[in-house]
């Protein structure tokens, strides 16, 4: 009757040599696909509209960025700010910004590349048409007005 | 002297630096593709530039004020329905279309609209005029054009169905995948050409 005096048998501990594997599997993955973020935001994170009919911007390297929304400095006032690259600017600096943004790309991706602004939805549409006419006298046409994918709009 | 045994490296705290830079990287990564709602804007008009009379009936005016409220051919309307009107306008088919190098387009034999003689001749004349004022806030202006592209994009889509038993947004993805295909090609730009996008955004009022 030896059956029954035994001592329970312990639990064999798990085996955790293959962690460090797992883990590096992640750890690629999300190196790979990690995009650093190459501008300090000088604006509050700007808070993207939804729209259904959007179009994914193809050539990261073909597209410059303009943001608009609110400075995150409070000395700078309460309305819309425009930061072009890493400084809060004015939009008679796009014209500038635009052409040196060209001045690194070779001739033949000119006609290619892309403005994308990425406003808050809380700015004013005044200051998305004074980037707009800025943009058109410069003559970088293509426009893309950031927003996120989702499959309806509320009301 | 028999050569000392390399004692072997401790690896345990391997996994440990691993977790350090994997959270790292969560926190860095930022997974968001970039897209958004592509405009074309129009050239600059030369100065002494006169711009071209167009028939009243042939544009579909939408004003957003700084309130946020939609007046939509003078009369106010809710966003909601705002897809529904523009699809009628420009699906209207009244009259002849305009006159493409010369040969005029004739009626529109695809619109299934009312053919009403006070709105749109033709999806290719039917011209969408977006005014907003400047403190329209932007996220309401993003509405408005999304509901307008949608309008365009449900009309493709039927075209599409109707003549090619595939919805126009197949098209386009199957276009892509296989962009030497010629056939593909030519499908894809005659639904774009039955059903041009035309959305004008004027000057805001201030």
């Amino acid at each position: 009757m030896s059956k029954f005096g035994k001592k329970k048998k312990e639990m064999p501990a798990v085996n955790t040599a293959s962690l460090p594997d797992i883990v590096f599997m992640l750890l690629f993955f999300f190196m790979v696909t990690t995009t650093m973020r190459e501008t300090t935001l000088q604006i509050e994170n700007p808070k993207l509209p939804n729209a259904t009919e959007v179009k994914k911007l193809e050539h990261k390297s073909l597209v410059s960025t303009i943001y608009v929304g609110k400075a995150k400095d409070k000395k700078l006032g309460n309305g819309d700010k425009i930061q072009l690259n890493d400084k809060i600017a004015t939009p008679d600096d796009i014209t500038a910004f635009i052409l040196n943004e060209r001045s690194q790309k070779s001739e033949a991706e000119i006609p290619y590349m892309t403005t994308s602004i990425k406003a808050d939805i809380k700015s004013s549409v005044g200051t998305i048409t004074d980037i707009k006419l800025k943009l058109r006298d410069v003559g970088a046409l293509k426009l893309s007005l950031s927003s996120r994918k989702s499959e309806a709009i509320q009301e | 002297m028999a050569r000392r045994e390399t004692p072997e490296i401790n690896a345990g705290s391997m996994a440990d630096i691993a977790f350090l830079l994997l959270i790292f990287f969560l926190v860095t990564t930022t997974m968001d593709v970039d897209s958004g709602i592509s405009k074309k804007l129009s050239e600059k008009p030369p100065k002494d530039y006169v711009p071209p009379v167009i028939k009243q009936k042939n544009i579909f005016e939408v004003n957003i004020n700084r309130n946020n409220e939609l007046l939509v051919e003078g009369e106010t309307m809710k966003l909601g329905e705002l897809k529904e009107a523009a699809k009628n306008f420009i699906d209207n088919g009244g009259g002849e279309g305009k006159e493409i190098d010369g040969v005029s387009t004739g009626l529109c034999n695809y619109c299934k609209g009312a053919k009403s003689p006070t709105s749109s001749d033709h999806p290719n004349k039917a011209i969408i005029s977006v005014q907003s004022d400047r403190g329209t806030e932007y996220g309401m202006y993003i509405k408005v054009q999304n509901e307008l592209l949608r309008a365009y994009t449900e009309l493709r889509n039927r075209l599409a169905l109707d003549k090619y038993n595939v919805s126009y947004d197949q098209l386009v993805d199957d276009f892509k995948r296989d962009s030497k295909n010629e056939v593909l090609k030519k499908k894809v730009e005659d639904i774009k050409t039955s059903y041009p996008q035309i959305l004008s955004d004027a000057e805001p009022t201030s």
